[in-house]
């Protein structure tokens, strides 16, 4: 064990380096910034490769090519920047390549671009919402494991709060597994008779009399996809809930909060559950289906208009109503630092639900 | 010899019979496939011949990477035996960064269109010449959009007609061209800098040196190297394809002008 | 009729079926032997170079061809073909 106080920043930065990152490629953007002041300081000392790139678009650029040779790569940025690199974004994904892409968000509303994606084509990205620090370290690890396991971007999901609190967190290296990059590009199969191509149109050869084949690759992207939708684990935290007429569904920072709230309201004897989707793609639908199973109302916290609350509403599928009772919730920063991420406010509005 | 509509034909259907050496073959050892899809008269696989010559002769063939745009040059990918990496429409320069910065080994050369370059990616090519980043560029410019059937870029010359400028590109509507070649000469960080063209056999062999004195600076690791090749499109021309040679040397060539801007080797020496 | 002995120092291999007619070539060849076909197509439907003799073995057609149609041999000592004309 090896405990330092670090902020979220730091720490996902850290946890990106133990995990393997050697390549990283950033345009500073709040909240995300520090995550790049940080790769920009601990990558050379690792032997890596940090880039200040000129925009997020040369960003993406540099991180895919470096994804193409093997190399375990991230970039990242806050939801604007990141809808600066979703052409890109897409295309890696067609072309089957790991990637870990930050979003430090400014509050929830970047929720359909994570796990939707804005970006052209038939296409899925792993998504991973940590709530707090010590869980964003672990995510950071598993988004590298994924990635490079799937051949898929993975998205970890994060926002202000996270980036900028402080905690004691365990950093240590963990050792990472095998990783089969025998589709990597390196030059070394020039000349053999089948060099490699990499491509987001699929990787056919004209010598082969194949030349472009859309509809194979294509078929072949959308098989593998839902393999990796059927194969990453769901993850949920669930808290209270046999038994519970509520059941409240959060995602990320605002969850710790809406948790803090179910419980008091629990001690205080109210039937409330509580359950925090921590993969947003997959959605674990079935986990929060059973986690609502005995409630006769369903209510959504989240910081946007309401994104999330379509995902639970798919997996209740009319069990039970679903309530949304976060928000837009701005102060005069911008940054989504919510003045209703308060425990009281959220107590209010959960009674509101039973109320109803 | 045959008659043959007519005249005396040598045959040429199979090697000759009497001792001979030959001294060009179809195609070099890194295409597969003679056989593309680019239109009758194009000038773009003359360009791309030349650069795969260059990989072989330099030595560097099992350590190159090429990373290609988007245009009608991409799904001449498919017939190469080098490594390629398909880039996304102007983003190729921020790709080729990334495979040199993780692979400091590899050889690194992109293949794009004016299209590609100048319009859709022109800031990532400024600033990957601005970083000195050690790859080499390498921009096929006709003037036009072809794949998408003839439309006015960012390099078309002014007079020129394009599908969208039915009367001639003119200044007061639609700007002026981008001398791409001349603005990457004046940022520090570009080590090689070359207009080439190949609308006739001593422009392609001018051409192909250009491409080996820019593969040679980067093997020197003398940072960045770009070299513009003019290329005939007489599709998107609307021209006939015995045309297109002097179309270009009369049109792209009075204003991308053919030569060296740039060669810090030789300053240096 | 009369023969004529048309001194040739090389030749070419035509891949008939890779060619798209663009004429490039023809109009290349500095002693202008190459000449399209006129009513004789490939299997794609295009015209295609004929060889006559005179070849220099010069490579300019190999050069300008964006279909990598010819391949160019030099003999090892200069030919003469006989024309009849």
């Amino acid at each position: 064990m090896s405990m330092r106080l670090l902020e979220g920043s730091e720490a996902i930065a850290e946890a990106m380096v133990g995990a393997g990152c050697r390549f990283f490629a950033g345009y500073p953007m709040t909240p995300f910034t520090e995550v790049l002041e940080l790769m920009a300081r601990l990558l050379p000392e690792a032997g890596g490769v940090c880039m200040n790139a000129e925009s997020e678009l040369e960003a993406i650029g540099m991180a895919w090519g470096a994804a193409a040779t093997g190399t375990p790569a991230a970039t990242g940025s806050t939801g604007q920047g990141l809808s600066l690199m979703q052409e890109s974004l897409a295309e890696i994904t067609l072309a089957r390549l790991p990637l870990v892409v930050l979003n430090m968000a400014r509050a929830q509303g970047d929720y359909f671009q994570a796990t939707r994606g804005g970006g052209h084509g038939d296409y899925r990205h792993i998504v991973l919402a940590p709530a707090d620090v010590a869980e964003a370290v672990g995510l950071v690890r598993y988004a590298f494991e994924l990635t490079f396991r799937w051949r898929n971007p993975v998205l970890v999901f994060g926002d202000y709060y996270l980036a900028h609190t402080a905690t004691s967190v365990d950093i240590t290296e963990v050792e990472a597994g095998e990783r089969d990059v025998s589709w990597a590009l390196n030059g070394s199969s020039g000349g053999t008779g089948s060099a490699k191509l990499v491509s987001p149109l699929g990787a056919f050869k004209r010598k082969n009399q194949a030349g472009y084949n859309l509809a194979d690759h294509y078929a072949s992207c959308a098989a593998a996809t839902t393999e990796m939708t059927a194969g990453v684990k769901p993850i949920v935290e669930a808290e209270h809930t046999d038994g519970a007429e509520v059941v409240v569904v959060a995602f990320g920072t605002p969850g710790r909060y809406v948790r803090a709230a179910v419980r008091s309201l629990r001690a205080d004897g109210v039937p409330v559950g509580y359950v925090r989707p921590v993969t947003l793609y997959p959605f674990p639908g079935e986990a929060v289906a059973r986690a609502c199973a005995d409630a006769r109302a369903v209510a959504v916290y989240e910081n946007n208009q309401g994104q999330m609350i379509d995902d639970v509403r798919l997996a209740v599928l009319g069990a039970a109503p679903v309530h949304f009772i976060g928000g837009l919730s701005l102060d005069s920063s911008g940054f989504g630092i919510a003045p209703d991420l308060d425990v009281q406010v959220m107590r209010a509005r959960i009674e509101e639900v039973f109320a109803r | 010899m045959t008659e043959h509509e007519g005249r005396n034909v040598v045959p040429t259907d199979r090697p000759p019979e009497q001792p001979a050496t030959l001294v060009r073959d179809f195609t070099p050892d890194l295409i597969d496939v003679g056989t593309h899809h680019l239109c009758p008269g194009c000038g773009e696989p003359v360009a791309m011949r030349a650069a795969l010559e260059a990989v072989a002769e330099l030595g560097v063939v099992q350590r190159t990477i090429g990373v290609f745009g988007i245009g009608c040059y991409t799904a001449f990918s498919n017939n190469l035996d080098v490594e390629v990496l398909q880039a996304l429409h102007g983003r190729a320069p921020s790709l080729a960064t990334g495979v040199k910065r993780a692979k400091p080994a590899a050889f690194v050369f992109t293949v794009q269109g004016d299209g590609d370059m100048v319009n859709e990616g022109l800031q990532e090519v400024i600033h990957t010449a601005a970083r000195g980043e050690n790859v080499t560029c390498i921009m096929l410019n006709n003037g036009v959009f072809g794949e998408t059937g003839g439309h006015m870029t960012a390099t078309t010359v002014i007079g020129q007609r394009t599908k969208n400028t039915l009367e001639g590109r003119n200044a007061e509507d639609h700007g002026h061209p981008i001398l791409l070649a001349n603005m990457l000469a004046g940022i520090d960080g570009s080590a090689y800098v070359a207009r080439g063209a190949v609308n006739n056999a001593h422009n392609v062999a001018l051409t192909k040196q250009m491409i080996t004195a820019a593969f040679e600076s980067q093997i020197a690791g003398r940072g960045f190297s770009f070299v513009e090749v003019l290329t005939m499109c007489p599709t998107g021309w609307f021209i006939d394809t015995t045309e297109a040679p002097e179309y270009l040397a009369d049109n792209l060539a009075a204003v991308h002008q053919i030569g060296v801007l740039k060669d810090v080797a030789r300053a240096d020496a | 009729m009369s023969e004529k002995r048309v001194l040739t120092r090389g030749t070419v291999v035509i891949d008939v079926d890779a060619c798209k007619g663009c004429d490039l070539c023809i109009d290349a060849c500095p002693p202008g032997v190459l000449t399209m076909t006129s009513h004789e197509l490939n299997a794609r439907g295009y015209a295609y170079p004929a060889l006559s003799p005179g070849c220099t073995g010069s490579r300019i057609c190999a050069q300008i061809c964006p279909d990598f149609v010819l391949q160019v041999y030099k003999y090892d000592e200069p030919i003469e073909l006989v024309v009849h004309e």
